[in-house]
């Protein structure tokens, strides 16, 4: 995998394992995450994504396996990890009652910060996160997206040097979606973090993560950047070709076609062409219809997305393919 | 509004900085304050906070009036502790202090603690608390710390503006001695009902639902005011000596149904309250009419009295303890994770 490359991880994770009973939540996993970088987990619900963040904070107790973050083990000693690493559930609560405020300054005040800087810290975040205005508003009023705002700027109060963010877009509309995300980005490059991401939904993850790491049945199947990881897990796999041409066209493109080398099948429903070949030879496909004068109406070649890799996973793709 | 003010009060209120630079011990603090406040801002506690104010004061006026209007008996050994007998003596129309406490108290305890835990584990607050950099067990601690906190604070004021309220009424000041026990008697109220606090916590971490932990915790309160007695008195028909039963078998008997009894909490409550108020009881089982041959009808120094109730007391601190022990024990081993 190429995290193995990586010099000096601020998190590294070897051979993790947490089992629930008969049930294997995390299994054997490797993974190593380095400084500045924004890493997400990808993952169907129950895939091990959670256990292994509570793993990562101490929160959970490892059956066996080894953990480093920032330089510490979190099993041995919890609270200087704690103490570098923001965390934001994928359900936050905060106590309904309390205005944000206060709730932000219970969690500075529980980082050792006395109250007077306590309340500065609280107030610029909350600025940050554009709750500047309801700052003094009980909590038990926020919407979800108001509610997740004044959840990262918890994560955040302690001045961490990793953010954990559990299903961070959960529940959102996609303008509050696009908000969050593009906030996270512009913290993450202002204060140099590095943050873990982790979600289900596609979209968000393709737009800010810069790695990602995708999580089946608590085993980490691959790794990677969403583009060189798609290339690699597709590498062997058909190409698709889909090719459209005018009616009076479609017998002499079949023609065509079958005299064409490095065709796997072809498969012809009316006008439309449905083609798997070995390599890529769209352009050779235009080349000679062009020659031979036949109107095209749609040339498409199919590429691989992170939804693709996603589908071939989901849908019980076998799991040594990416091995 | 005042809860507002007294929250205010609470958070702004700095500690010295050799407190801040212990970070632990600052954080744990932070904690307890913040209990503090939410169990002062609640309604529950309000609420309950005033039933036992009210009635409490009214007992302790119905005992002054009692007092005030009927002479002392002349052979009464107790006649000398007047401020501990506001605490035990009614004109019959409203139940005495210590029997109040007694009931009401278990219900305080419980509704301090019956959701400690699980409201913050359904709230998911509890996973954002401790991933703080705090020790995990000081969450649990300082629900615990909290609570008594408040339940020691309402008690102690609650006994010592009775004191003030008497001494006012009557014109002399409570003796040392009556000082002494009475301060074990609050610290034994304080005691029982950290004993309700602590096994509702208990089941606020084994149940999910606060509604679960608070109905169990109150059917077991339930089950030993009300239907403790009931069965009680079944087993006492059904194991009842006949008349003409020799003195040793009647003896035994008494003994096995004050054991029986004594399995209530707040048997042994009110057995501690007994000793500590009362200062010229002797024995909290039967005696001998040879054994009470030749005593001299005087109260007993106050070491005494803690002796004849001592195992009660000890039994109470115990289960105390027991209940703390295996919330912590759950607690500790509890998953985060929803």
């Amino acid at each position: 995998m190429e995290g193995d490359k990586m010099d000096n991880p601020i998190i590294r994770v070897r051979q993790l394992t947490k089992m629930y009973g008969d049930f294997t939540a995390v299994d054997q996993l490797d993974l190593d995450i380095a400084t500045g970088e924004i890493f997400g987990l990808l993952g169907p619900n129950g895939a091990g994504k959670s256990t292994t963040i509570l793993m990562l904070l101490g929160l959970s107790e490892p059956t066996s396996g080894e953990i480093e973050v920032c330089g510490t083990d979190p099993v041995r000693s919890p609270i200087a990890v704690k103490r570098l690493v923001g965390y934001l559930p994928d359900n936050i609560g905060f106590y309904e009652s309390w205005s944000a405020l206060e709730n932000l300054i219970l969690t500075a005040q529980l980082n050792g910060v006395s109250y007077t800087e306590a309340k500065g810290r609280s107030l610029s975040l909350l600025e940050k996160v554009g709750l500047q205005d309801v700052a003094e508003k009980k909590v038990g009023k926020f919407s979800r997206g108001m509610r997740q705002r004044l959840g990262l700027a918890d994560s955040l109060i302690k001045e961490p040097k990793v953010l954990i963010l559990d299903e961070p877009t959960l529940g959102l509309d996609p303008m509050g979606v696009k908000d969050f995300t593009s906030l996270i980005l512009r913290l993450s490059r202002e204060e140099k973090l590095t943050v873990i991401l982790s979600s289900h939904q596609l979209y968000q993850v393709q737009q800010i993560c810069d790695r990602v790491g995708l999580f089946i049945k608590g085993k980490l199947v691959a790794d990677g950047p969403i583009q060189g990881l798609a290339s690699r897990l597709f590498q062997d796999k058909p190409r698709h070709i889909q090719l459209k041409v005018h009616q009076t066209d479609t017998q002499r493109t079949h023609r065509i076609l079958e005299e064409m080398q490095n065709m796997k099948s072809i498969e012809q429903k009316d006008d439309l062409f449905l083609i798997d070949a070995d390599e890529i030879i769209v352009h050779h496909v235009a080349k000679k219809l062009v020659e031979h004068d036949i109107h095209i109406i749609q040339l498409q070649q199919r590429t691989y997305g992170i939804e693709d890799i996603y589908a071939h996973y989901f849908e019980g793709g076998s799991t040594d393919d990416a091995k | 509004m005042v809860s507002k003010i007294f929250m205010l009060i609470i958070l702004k209120e700095d500690l010295p900085m050799t407190l801040n630079k212990n970070n632990n011990l600052y954080a744990f603090s932070i904690l307890v304050k913040k209990e503090i406040a939410d169990h002062i801002r609640s309604w529950k506690f309000i609420i309950l906070l005033a039933i036992i104010l009210l009635t409490c004061i009214a007992s302790l006026y119905t005992a002054l009036q009692a007092l005030k209007n009927t002479a002392p008996v002349p052979n009464d050994p107790d006649a000398a502790f007047f401020f501990l007998k506001i605490f035990t003596t009614s004109d019959g129309t409203m139940p005495s202090f210590h029997l109040f406490v007694g009931f009401l108290g278990p219900l305080l305890g419980i509704c301090l603690g019956f959701d400690a835990v699980n409201s913050e584990f359904n709230g998911r607050m509890l996973g954002r608390i401790l991933s703080q950099p705090i020790h995990r067990d000081y969450f649990l601690n300082a629900k615990f710390i909290g609570a008594l906190t408040v339940i020691g604070v309402l008690f102690t004021s609650l006994i010592l503006l009775t004191i003030g309220a008497a001494t006012l009424l009557v014109g002399f000041p409570p003796t040392f001695m009556e000082c002494n026990r009475l301060f074990l008697f609050t610290l034994l109220t304080i005691v029982y009902v950290a004993f309700w606090l602590n096994l509702s916590i208990l089941f606020s971490v084994r149940f999910r639902h606060t509604a679960t932990s608070a109905l169990v915790a109150i059917a077991i309160w339930l089950f030993f005011t009300v239907f403790y007695p009931i069965i009680i008195n079944i087993v006492a028909k059904a194991v009842q000596p006949n008349p003409y039963a020799s003195d040793a078998e009647i003896m035994q008997y008494q003994h096995f149904m004050l054991t029986l009894m004594r399995f209530a909490p707040s048997q042994l409550y009110s057995d501690g309250t007994n000793m500590l108020l009362m200062p010229s009881i002797r024995s909290l089982g039967p005696l001998h009419m040879e054994q009470l041959q030749g005593a001299i009808p005087s109260p007993l120094p106050i070491w005494e009295s803690i002796k004849v109730a001592w195992s009660q007391m000890v039994a109470l601190i115990a289960c105390t303890i027991v209940c703390f022990a295996a919330s912590y024990y759950f607690f500790m081993r509890k998953e985060i994770r929803c």
